[in-house]
């Protein structure tokens, strides 16, 4: 406050002014019908160690925003069914709540399998639509409500490995080959995609291209005929269950790869970066976030501070790094738009989520016609230095460095990939 | 060594160490499905809950998963006998067991699924053997110990179970419920009883199976259901009730699934191993070693 001139006192007074009965007002309690946000999450089944800690993150939110005096003056209210991580069960799920519990507001739940299903109904209703890692889910639909929380961008076809084949195309000596291979779903088929048009445009020669069905439980076959084919560069696709079945087999295999990674989604849960342990090391992996001084967002530690007590509590995801930041920032668009338009009125809130910069706790989020991210802001990370299997290497800076995109690099890339060998 | 061949012969042992967890999984099917006609359709979810405490138990031990499957079997057995004694009294007693029966189970399914995602949460849990991450090399071949010891273990459990069926007076009366419950009226063995021990130890089994699947990869509640055609499948194929028909059956499910794998890709493998279901019952409709009807 060094050097403060009168019109400066002025101004800090009349600031004061206003922000006091702002909060005074804040802590009233919220009043009337509560404002009912409905979903569908995968509390069970393969994606429930992502989903969870979706729906908590969700009613933290929920408590958060009653303690400070709900939305319009009245409490928010979470409704959520479990969909067991089965696409099928989303449209029932959808037209239950809009239908039957009349809830005021829809968002989606955790992964692009669970998201696609609801689109159908939630556009039949006409419903702004805010989801949650939902990869070119809208790029078929093409619906003017719908707001994606996915760093992925709206042309993930083009873009999503972009980070993975610049990294493969930095190496010395340069990669002439590469292997895909992937799990047979709709958000990995996406990522291949990519992968396989990129690596094309880029002179590499894709040596081993397939994908594998969820009812695998062997992946030896697969790493030794990826091994067989002698790629410089590896990417894969996978889903908690297969990623350490594949990295299990990678590490029995005693595979040597220059670059071996993609959007293996797994250690993005705790449990399994206990598992894994070592056998992460100098594995590039797509994330969303890592604890590095590059990366820092201001309300995203401070958020993960508040959801790691309660998930200790729920005994969900310990860490938060993966869902809980973008789970909160989703329930935040709607809550400012809410706000900005002062009504529930479905085609308003739209249009304000269109022109609106929101200003969440992983930074401004902003929708293009698509309600997709701009710029997309993909991350890809590597492990590095992971010894046994503790829990709080992982919070420190250094073990998941950031190696795309440059301004938030924190490392340089470690070669090659030993499955920890 | 050519690449090709070392692909193969990779293929091959990769593929009977699958089969190995794949027999594992069915052998106790084998004997209610195969031998008392209980079409249990939750096996592969009790199979689950046997991984399941096994992890948390590790987690609180530290002992071996395999150890602590073994030390489970009893309490499993008596699960098996109460359950079988709920479905004799309300299903098999007034001949309801067609398709009441297989609906009971499918109830049974859900309420174990269900009870581990509420008791435990939906989230993977594992066990590590301490021998998980050796793998032994015989030249270019690979034999990881996380597939092979739980291979072993359930190969070595079903030969005495099979020992136990051919050599005891209890167990061949169970082989017998299988064909004939009258005669066994006549013997002065009461078929329920004879029933519910069976039962009991094909629950068992699958405690067993438990173990091996933890050792083999992480475990959440809802993942018996990839073995649920498999097993069905490899039991069928083996002939119903003859456990060394469903040990060879499952077998040579592991070895075409990673044979296929390994040279047309992971897509074909179900596709190809389902085929040679339906080949080898178009030539022999009893499967390896069922008695023709």
């Amino acid at each position: 406050m060094r050097g403060l001139s009168r019109r400066g006192l002025g101004r800090a007074a009349v600031a004061a002014a206003i922000t006091v009965p702002a909060t005074a007002r804040a802590q009233s309690t919220p009043s009337g019908e509560p404002i009912r946000i409905g979903g569908s999450m995968s509390l069970s089944g393969g994606l429930a160690g992502n989903g969870r800690p979706a729906g908590l993150t969700h009613k933290l939110w929920a408590d958060e925003v009653n303690a400070r005096g709900g939305l319009l003056g009245r409490p928010v209210q979470i409704v959520t069914y479990d969909d067991q991580s089965s696409g099928a069960q989303v449209p029932g799920i959808y037209t239950k709540l809009i239908d039957v519990d009349k809830v005021d507001l829809v968002v989606s739940g955790y992964a692009t399998a669970i998201i696609a299903p609801a689109m159908p109904v939630v556009m039949q209703r006409n419903r702004a639509f805010v989801s949650l890692f939902g990869t070119g889910v809208n790029s078929e639909f093409k619906y003017d409500r719908y707001f994606s929380i996915n760093p992925s961008g709206s042309n993930p076809n083009q873009t999503f490995a972009k980070g993975f084949i610049e990294l493969a195309l930095a190496m010395d000596p340069k990669p002439r080959s590469i292997a895909i291979v992937n799990l047979d779903s709709d958000f990995h088929q996406r990522a291949a995609e990519s992968a396989r048009a990129l690596a094309r445009s880029a002179g590499l020669r894709v040596v081993y291209d397939r994908a594998y069905p969820p009812t695998t439980v062997d992946f030896s076959p697969i790493i030794r005929a990826v091994q067989a084919a002698r790629p410089d560069v590896v990417f894969v696709g996978s889903y908690p269950p297969d990623t350490a079945g594949l990295l299990r087999a990678a590490s029995e295999l005693r595979v040597n790869f220059q670059l071996f990674g993609g959007p293996m989604i797994g250690p993005h849960i705790t449990a399994q970066k206990l598992q894994l342990g070592p056998i992460l090391n100098n594995l590039v992996v797509w994330d969303v976030y890592a604890p590095e001084p590059t990366l820092q967002f201001p309300g995203t530690a401070s958020l993960i501070e508040r959801y790691q007590p309660v998930a200790a509590r729920e005994g969900t995801d310990a860490l938060g790094y993966y869902v809980p930041p973008m789970a909160y920032t989703q329930m935040q668009v709607l809550e400012q738009a809410v706000k900005k338009v002062g009504s529930l009125d479905q085609a308003a809130l739209a249009k304000a989520m269109h022109e609106t910069v929101f200003d969440t706790v992983i930074g401004p989020v902003r929708f293009d016609a698509q309600g997709e991210w701009p710029e997309p802001r993909d991350i890809y990370t590597q492990y590095q230095g992971v010894q046994g299997n503790g829990v709080d290497q992982f919070k420190k800076a250094g073990t998941q460095v950031i190696l795309y995109p440059a301004q938030y690099k924190s490392g340089e890339l470690r070669k090659p990939y030993t499955a920890g060998a | 060594m050519d690449p090709d061949l070392a692909l193969l012969l990779n293929g091959i042992v990769s593929g009977l160490l699958l089969g190995g967890l794949y027999a594992a999984a069915a052998a106790g099917l084998s004997v209610s499905f195969g031998m008392l006609d209980v079409v249990n359709i939750a096996h592969p979810a009790f199979m689950v809950l046997g991984a399941m405490l096994v992890a948390l138990l590790w987690g609180a031990t530290g002992i071996d998963p395999l150890v602590l499957s073994v030390l489970l079997t009893p309490a499993f057995w008596a699960l098996g006998a109460a359950i079988y004694v709920a479905y004799h009294h309300f299903f098999e007693r007034r001949g309801d067991e067609a398709i009441q029966g297989l609906a009971f189970f499918f109830g049974v399914m859900f309420i174990i699924e269900i009870g581990l995602v509420l008791a435990i949460g939906p989230e993977q849990h594992f066990a590590d053997a301490s021998y998980a991450n050796v793998t032994w090399r015989l030249g270019e071949i690979d034999l990881p110990l996380r597939m092979l010891v739980p291979a072993l273990v359930a190969l070595l459990a079903i030969g005495g179970l099979a020992l136990f069926l051919r050599r005891t007076f209890t167990g061949r009366a169970i082989a017998a419920v299988a064909q004939d419950r009258e005669a066994l009226r006549l013997l002065a063995i009461d078929p329920v009883r004879i029933k519910r021990l069976a039962f009991g130890i094909s629950i068992a089994m699958a405690a067993l199976a438990g173990g091996a699947l933890v050792v083999v990869q992480p475990v959440e509640a809802s993942s018996g259901h990839i073995f649920i055609g498999r097993v069905f499948a490899v039991v069928i194929m083996g002939g119903l009730s003859s456990l060394w028909g469903c040990v060879l059956a499952a077998l040579a499910f592991g070895v075409v699934e990673n044979v296929t794998a390994s040279f047309y890709g992971p897509s074909w493998s179900p596709a190809v191993a389902f085929g040679a279901l339906l080949l080898v019952l178009a030539v022999r409709p009893q499967g390896f070693f069922g008695r023709a009807a």
